[in-house]
């Protein structure tokens, strides 16, 4: 206990260095991915997107994000074993979130795909195993996580699957595609704000101290669903449609309904985001503030305080600032495939598993499930060409990102002890 | 870090705009066929010389498209089309300006003039050789429509429609064809006995390129009838 009220002060602003950097990773590289496909589709420009991912990603992880910085936390690892030892923990965390953030620096500078998720769940298991002990890590709430990471893929293909079958039939391939975008795109806008809707009453207003039931949950969030498909039917009202856009397809007027949409689904996505992933960032954060406060108790309940969220939304805003912008760019102009028709369903899909996830406290990759949500685009016959070597490559990546976080969190976490204690 | 990201890889090159590309380069070639035949009924070589070169670069140029967008097809490219269905219209397309070439080819090499008394009917004959493939590119054209619509029934429908019209014209160059041999087969006294056998084989080979021009639709509808 003398150790933690001795050398609090130097621990915690090595973790909070170490936390805002995971979290410029995360905005500099994983919030291209998430919402590349709205600027691809020429929904939206960089600009707005960058404006639409600082709002919606901080608002995630505010009302959304709390579970997962609980099972990050304190979820995988148990704290009884930790106890008498809570320089331990401190350490452990602090190495997760510096071998994390190194990984993904490295890995994203090479251009590997790899996963923020994977990488701090790695470090997390990595150090608590090796570096205390194998009864240290809570293995049931470790393998329901690996299932995730293989459900979230398949769940978000399967939506957007249904979605982009759903808009074939009852608008591309009708009478009047134009006339029927109108007319169904404000259902896809409910069904967008309703879920965020739902996710942010059921999980995250209790986090700012205010609880519903289920059933005035679902009516709120019904309101809030009609009210955002009131918004986007106000916006669609303002699209003309424009002969030349029929010269290189059909579509072309039905296209811009749908880009409307996308602003919708884009704003989503980023929700969603912010709740999965600036969560992972801030939790282990959150871990040694917690630790630090109490003066030295490894306590399993204990208020997370606001400022860790905005020093992870900060560093998110910063990440996106100093080369977010220049990557988003750069994936916004290679993901033309992503059709506003396609790009929708896929956003919708993805943010709606990774926000369910959320919910339940499962850190899931947003990048992973976005790729599971274009195979289920593609698979609707909706995109020309998947390379399916590279789908590969990306699912595989997690089982090295796996035992590369763990490896760099069990170096560092015995070097802080080295450093520290001796 | 952003030149190779995981998102913008998954997407591989989408072979059917440059499929697209393909058959207007050769829709492009066919067309060249109209000045070409012109300078020759007028006996203008000269002009008939640009007019072949044009139709060779045009060729040219189809078959490079060709060769690059087999080399962009890998195996592990998951698509809506089969690969093979893809490759087999490809060269289907090419054929079109192949034919083309041919034709111009043999006509130029042995500088053959045409009789006045065809004239008028070969250059509607070209023509609506020339429309054929057009009509060939149209179905081609409605490939992305069909792959955005999940091959549903209504564009499945608007393609059936233009099917129809390149039957319809395939079977016009039929027609042209049986009268230009008929408005031939009384000259043949005043022409020279090889001139008569290259004048047919011309003939039939113009009525071989909206053959191939067909073909091309009809592969579509083997795409279609998946």
């Amino acid at each position: 206990m003398l150790f933690i009220s001795e050398y609090g002060q130097i621990l915690l602003i090595l973790a909070c260095i170490f936390g805002f950097f995971m979290a410029w990773g995360v905005g500099a590289n994983d919030v291209a991915n998430a919402m590349g496909t709205s600027v691809g589709s020429g929904a939206l420009t960089v600009k707005q997107a960058i404006i639409i991912a600082m709002i919606f990603e901080f608002a995630g992880a505010y009302l959304a994000g709390g579970e997962v910085t609980a099972t990050i936390r304190k979820g995988m690892i148990d704290a009884s074993v930790m106890a008498g030892t809570p320089e331990l923990l401190v350490f452990g965390m602090l190495s997760a979130l510096l071998a994390a953030g190194i990984w993904l620096f490295v890995a994203s500078s090479f251009g590997w795909p790899v996963s923020t998720t994977h990488s701090i769940v790695g470090a997390i298991i990595g150090f608590a195993a090796v570096g205390i002990g194998i009864d240290a890590v809570v293995w049931s709430k470790v393998w329901a996580i690996v299932a995730s990471w293989v459900i979230s893929p398949l769940l978000s293909g399967t939506i957007a699957y249904m979605l982009i079958r759903s808009v074939q039939k009852f608008i591309l391939d009708s009478a009047d595609p134009l006339s029927n975008a109108i007319k169904y795109v404000p259902v896809y806008m409910f069904f967008t704000g309703f879920m965020i809707g739902m996710v942010t009453l059921v999980k995250g207003l209790k986090h700012i101290g205010l609880h519903i039931s289920t059933g005035e949950s679902l009516f709120y969030a019904t309101i809030f669903g009609i009210i955002v498909a009131m918004i986007g039917k106000y916006l669609l009202n303002r699209v003309k449609p424009d002969p030349l856009a029929e010269r290189d397809s059909r579509f072309g007027n039905v296209e811009s309904i749908f880009a409307v949409l996308m602003i919708f689904t884009a704003c989503a996505m980023a929700f969603a985001h912010g709740s999965n992933d600036v969560a992972n960032a801030v939790g282990p954060l959150a871990a040694i503030v917690g630790i630090v406060n109490s003066g030295g108790e490894v306590l399993q309940k204990s208020i997370m305080p606001p400022w860790i969220l905005l020093l992870g939304g900060a560093g998110i805003v910063f990440g996106l600032i100093t080369l977010g912008f220049k990557v988003m760019k750069t994936v916004g102009t290679k993901i033309t495939e992503l059709t506003p028709t396609r790009g929708f369903a896929a956003e919708l899909s993805a943010a709606t598993t990774v926000v369910l996830a959320s919910g339940v406290g499962i850190p899931v990759s947003t990048t992973h499930t976005l790729v599971g949500a274009v195979l289920g685009v593609g698979l609707a016959r909706g995109i020309s060409a998947i390379n399916l070597r590279v789908v590969g490559s990306i699912f595989l990546s997690w089982l090295v990102t796996l035992p590369a976080g763990a490896g760099l969190a069990i170096i560092f976490f015995f070097m802080f002890k080295g450093m520290f204690l001796t | 870090m952003s030149s190779s990201n995981a998102i913008t890889r998954v997407f591989g090159r989408s072979p059917i705009k440059p499929l697209q590309g393909h058959m207007q380069s050769v829709v492009e070639c066919a067309e060249y066929m109209l000045p070409f035949f012109e300078a020759v009924i007028a006996n203008d070589w000269k002009q008939a010389e640009i007019h072949h070169e044009q139709i060779v670069d045009a060729e040219n140029r189809a078959d490079a498209e060709k060769k690059k967008i087999r080399l962009h097809l890998p195996k592990s490219l998951f698509m809506p089309i089969p690969r093979q269905d893809l490759l087999n219209l490809l060269s289907k397309q090419d054929k079109i300006a192949n034919k083309t070439k041919d034709i111009a080819g043999l006509i130029f090499g042995r500088e053959l003039s045409v009789p006045p008394a065809i004239a008028d009917s070969l250059i509607e004959f070209i023509k609506t050789s020339i429309k054929t493939t057009a009509a060939a590119k149209s179905v081609i054209d409605e490939l992305d429509e069909l792959i955005e619509t999940g091959f549903g029934g209504r564009s499945i429908e608007i393609v059936k429609k233009l099917i129809f019209r390149l039957d319809q014209l395939e079977h016009e160059t039929d027609e042209q064809q049986i009268l230009i041999r008929a408005q031939l087969h009384p000259l043949e006294e005043e022409l020279s006995a090889v001139d008569a056998v290259f004048l047919y084989k011309i003939i039939e080979q113009i009525g071989n390129l909206a053959d191939c021009a067909q073909k091309t639709g009809e592969q579509i509808q083997v795409i279609v009838a998946r």
